[in-house]
């Protein structure tokens, strides 16, 4: 048993670890992106949000999406592990999202001049905020830990279903949320739309943030992972 | 006994229980009249029309009624360890889940049936043949809400919060087809070419077919002791 209190401890520091070298490249990127990148031309300052804004989108869609993968996983492993891992992601996800909704309606104001324009990408995003909450609220109302990892699994893996449905019914919603500035879909070329999206300078702080959130995530996964694990250990000792 | 036979047996005895209390399909009806109701009542007369409303109240209370509907579906079988019969006997879980969501489905479509008229005269609706079209959408609506829900409504009955825990899980999956049948209603009714909502109605039937594969290989899963 203190073995693997040991174990959970070190992937506890290993964690933390990970998140402080993911914090200090944040500041990096804040010195960046605010000191050292030009305003961009059509939306001054606001413009500088994208660097925090997208990234946590990035952050907060992997780790609702591994959620689902790791459902799948667990089915098909019965690894209770895996659970511990999607309780894990599903609550950094959550973090992320929070970012996401609070970063999203401080750039829409000044730009689009509402807090909240019920552009449907954001309002996805919050309908995934709130599928995420339901599932915590399930999970904590579950006692027998089998049962909490099989519905997570449940929920997860409809969750990932559900996300393709969402992203359709976005594209057939009328959207004025800016395209995306990277991985947008296919357009013909020599349409104005499809020219580069954003030039170099701006580009790469927007790049290094990608990097440091997935950081950021891999850290704070890694972390309450390992608080989830002794929690887990200390329970099965009361009960021992 | 074949799983098709199991499961309508199954979702034969759902709605014998049904029919013999009469309670719940009452109380889901009167629900669903009382909703209409309130948008009624909720609005100022002088300046907004039933009409203009009409689209987004009937959504709002289909997925609402459904939601008491999906409720009452396990509920039933947790009292007396009715579950644990169910469980024991010998039919697969696909067919428990297809027994339990053909019952939920022909509940809701009663309701559906009912409201659905009253609706068209509470809020003025043209009587045109469009509504056909419309009606349509609710079955279309009402097969992917209750296989989502039978499966959602199999877990949260599991815990002391069944009544606030399945629409706080379920809406989230609700709002997809709310969305495409909330947009290929208010189309329908303002007579536009079918181009311009049948995407949405294509939408509506794929996250049927998608949801009910899906559900159909969770709910095992769900059902496991």
């Amino acid at each position: 048993m203190n073995a693997a209190v040991d174990r959970a401890t070190a992937i506890i520091r290993r964690g933390r670890v990970i998140t402080v070298v993911a914090l200090m490249m944040l500041a990096g990127i804040y010195v960046l992106s605010l000191g050292l990148t030009p305003a961009e031309r059509a939306q001054g300052l606001a413009f500088k949000i994208l660097y925090v804004h997208a990234p946590s989108a990035w952050a907060a869609e992997m780790a609702f999406v591994l959620v689902g993968v790791v459902g799948i996983l667990y089915f098909w492993l019965n690894d209770p592990r895996l659970d511990l891992f999607a309780e894990a992601s599903a609550e950094v996800g959550m973090v992320f999202g929070t970012l996401i909704l609070t970063t999203g309606p401080i750039w829409a104001r000044p730009i689009w001049g509402v807090w909240w324009a019920w552009d449907p990408r954001l309002t996805f995003t919050l309908l995934l905020y709130l599928l995420f909450a339901g599932y915590f609220a399930l999970r904590s109302a579950l006692h027998d830990p089998v049962e909490r990892a099989r519905f997570g699994a449940v929920i997860g893996i409809m969750g990932l279903v559900l996300v393709p449905f969402i992203h359709l019914t976005v594209y057939l919603f009328q959207s004025q949320h800016p395209l995306p500035v990277l991985g947008r879909p296919p357009c013909p070329p020599g349409h104005p739309d499809c020219a580069p999206s954003l030039p170099w300078v701006l580009l790469k702080p927007l790049l290094l943030s990608f990097a440091t959130f997935t950081l950021l995530y891999i850290g704070f996964v890694t972390t309450r992972y390992g608080i989830g694990l002794r929690r887990q250990l200390a329970e099965e000792a009361e009960h021992a | 006994m074949s799983a098709v036979r199991a499961a309508l047996a199954i979702a034969g005895k759902d709605l014998r229980i049904e029919w013999r209390h009469r309670t719940a399909l009452v109380s889901a009806v009167v629900f669903a009249v009382l909703v209409l109701l309130v948008f009624i009542f909720a609005r100022d007369p002088g300046t907004l029309a039933p009409r203009d409303l009409a689209p987004s109240v009937l959504w709002v209370t289909l997925a609402l009624a459904t939601l008491l509907a999906l409720n009452r579906a396990f509920l039933l079988e947790r009292e007396h360890g009715a579950l644990d019969g169910l469980l024991l006997a010998p039919v697969s879980r696909a067919s428990l889940f297809w027994g339990k969501w053909l019952a939920n489905l022909a509940f809701v479509l009663v309701v559906d049936a009912i409201a659905f008229p009253l609706w068209v005269m509470f809020f003025g609706v043209d009587p045109t043949a469009a509504l056909w079209l419309v009606a349509g959408v609710a079955v279309l609506a009402a097969i992917g809400f209750t296989a989502v829900g039978t499966t959602i409504s199999a877990m949260t009955v599991r815990t002391r919060f069944a009544e606030l825990l399945l629409p706080v899980l379920l809406l989230p999956f609700l709002l997809p087809p709310i969305t495409a049948a909330a947009g290929a209603t208010v189309r329908i009714l303002e007579h536009r070419p079918a181009g311009e909502w049948l995407g949405w109605i294509k939408l509506l039937a794929l996250y049927d077919l998608v949801f009910l594969v899906l559900a159909t290989g969770l709910f095992p899963r769900v059902m496991d002791e």
